[in-house]
């Protein structure tokens, strides 16, 4: 195949950014690591790393509260975050970039601040066959709360939404739509630009699971006009137990705080309290500081790099890993939708996911096994669970070669 | 022998021969169409379900035993030489086999001051010593079976 220039530099700056990544400078059991767990939880590259250590060595401190130096260098940081993530999504406003502990807090705070206040009985929350458990559990627990009802769209045998049958479940009495950008278990792309101009057609609010969109593809909340935008640092490059949820201004004003406690107000007295202004009205306690501070490090990284080059180095590989994979003889794929990311599950024979697991392993070979938190998905492809291999920015074709020949392997032991 | 070569022996002593064959032909798979006792062991991590289910006569012996349910080849092979194991024992002798093999995969693998259990071909399943996330694959119908025999109501787990 003939490249392009643009391909070709696209391919230098990527490839080059494995040896930035300290984890993948190692063997494991004794054969260079070929980590394809991305989508569970992405590397840190160096950057983030020292970042987090410095902060952690100098300036350490509780931010928003001392007028002391340490107090301001953790303060400035901390909002220096901030702007870095308003930036990676294009946000028009640092107060609609409220941080989070990750995905699951965000979409928890939107159950319990936008929808147990406003909804009843008489009202619904949509979702699809293909969320992750995050978004599926937060909406049952709120309609338990409310009465309101909780409807399924389905998907097709590629994994694919159900386009029309989702459209027509838009009905006047729901009240909120939450859908994955890209499915964890299938890597299936929804086509969110559309689904959010047809639910915005009819007075519907959008929220996007955008935790496996926003390490592979170039985000732009006020493009998608989205209302909510939930995401986690660690499957970006950044530390555990940081996310952020992005909440377009007029929604996050109107609706109550998450949590009580310190940060989140202007003054309390035991007549009543007022709470801050946003984003610090869904900040309550102490946050993740030295967390924060490596996530907005990590967004540093992924613009200095470019996500339009990941995007065009992911998809690559992913068509490669792909092709690869369905060459072996009992290979059955599951999710082959005609638009995806980063994301291959698949099944080997009768072999189950675990004991591939483990024999992979053996061959320095990291994939995840199991439900991938989505038994909605395993129970419509009929299967407890499936093997996923999943890649990221620093993959290569060796990786996916050292999955080829470790899959080789498990066909021979369990021949 | 290379690094290499012994990580791959590992793999292989995992998967020996009489795993592999109950894993592909498991023994008493199904119903009894006559039980008194049953339980389900549950792996939340990984998600395997099996059901073990239990014929045992009034004086304690155990008359019949089958499992159903979907898991590894490890977890299958254990229920399976299980079944095949505690079938004419009595009840506090396949209690004791329970005691000797989680002792035997999980810890020191004494008996703490108990006679010894002879373990004969639950050996196989020894390869799991050297795989710490398996090792309640290998567990998970035991804790089935002690489970049964105690009348728990809630399905047992590896957790």
């Amino acid at each position: 195949m003939t490249q392009t220039p643009q391909h070709q530099e696209t391919s230098a700056s990527v490839s080059a950014c494995r040896n930035d990544f300290p984890a993948l400078q190692q063997e494991i059991n004794n054969h260079p690591i070929a980590y394809l767990d991305s989508a569970a939880s992405a590397q840190q590259p160096a950057v983030v790393i020292e970042t987090v250590a410095e902060y952690q060595r100098y300036d350490h401190a509780n931010v928003h509260r001392g007028v002391h130096t340490l107090s301001h260098r953790a303060t400035d940081a901390y909002e220096g975050a901030r702007d870095h993530l308003r930036e990676f999504i294009n946000a028009s406003s640092r107060s609609e970039i409220v941080f989070t502990s990750g995905t699951t807090e965000s979409i928890n705070l939107v159950a319990q601040s936008f929808c147990r206040p406003q909804f009843g009985a008489d009202d619904k929350i949509l979702i699809t066959h293909l969320e992750h458990h995050s978004n599926i559990v937060p909406w049952q627990l709120v309609c338990e709360q409310t009465g309101a009802e909780l409807v399924v769209a389905p998907i097709d045998e590629r994994g694919e939404l159900e386009l029309e049958r989702l459209y027509e479940l838009m009905t006047d009495d729901v009240r909120l739509l939450a859908i994955a950008h890209v499915s964890n278990a299938l890597g299936t792309i929804n086509p969110v630009y559309d689904i959010i101009r047809e639910a915005h057609s009819r007075d519907i609010p959008v929220l996007v699971d955008g935790a496996q969109g926003v390490p592979h593809m170039a985000v732009d909340v006020q493009a998608l006009d989205c209302d909510f935008f939930a995401f986690s640092g660690h499957k970006m490059f950044g530390p555990t137990g940081t996310g952020v949820l992005y909440g377009k201004e007029k929604l996050l004003d109107a609706m109550p705080p998450y949590q009580g406690g310190g940060d989140m107000i202007l003054e309390v007295s035991f007549s009543g309290t007022t709470f801050n202004e946003l984003p610090y009205k869904f900040e309550a306690g102490t946050p993740n500081i030295s967390g924060m501070i490596g996530l907005g490090a990590a967004a540093a990284y992924l613009d200095s790099i470019g996500l339009r080059h990941i995007a065009s180095w992911e998809q690559d590989l992913l068509d490669y890993m792909t092709r690869r994979l369905s060459e072996i003889e009992g290979v059955r794929l599951i999710g082959t939708a005609a638009n995806k990311a980063s994301v291959q599950s698949f099944l080997v024979g009768d072999i189950h996911p675990h004991d591939l697991g483990t024999i992979l392993d053996h061959q320095g070979v990291a994939i995840r096994t199991g439900h991938h938190c989505a038994m909605p998905v395993m129970d419509f492809f009929g299967v407890p669970g499936t093997a996923r291999a999943s890649l990221a920015l620093y993959n290569n074709r060796n990786d996916i070669d050292q999955l080829v020949m470790a899959l080789a392997t498990a066909r021979e032991i369990f021949s | 022998m290379t690094a290499t070569g012994k990580q791959d022996d590992d793999v292989r002593d995992l998967y020996r021969e009489l795993i592999l064959d109950h894993a592909r032909s498991p023994r008493h798979f199904g119903k009894l169409p006559h039980m008194t006792h049953t339980a389900e062991g549950i792996n939340p991590l990984c998600g395997d379900k099996l059901k073990l289910y239990l014929d045992v006569a009034d004086d304690d012996t155990i008359r019949d035993a089958s499992f159903e349910g979907s898991g590894c080849a490890i977890s299958v092979a254990s229920a399976s030489l299980l079944t095949d194991m505690i079938v004419g024992l009595e009840a506090n002798q396949a209690i004791r086999y329970f005691e000797a093999v989680t002792a035997h995969l999980v810890g020191d693998g004494k008996m703490h001051g108990r006679a010894p259990v002879d373990l004969g071909k639950l050996r196989a399943l020894e390869g799991v010593r050297e795989f710490p996330a398996r090792v309640k694959c290998a567990t998970l119908a035991w804790h089935a079976l002690h489970s049964a025999l105690r009348h728990d109501a809630a399905p047992a787990t590896t957790e």
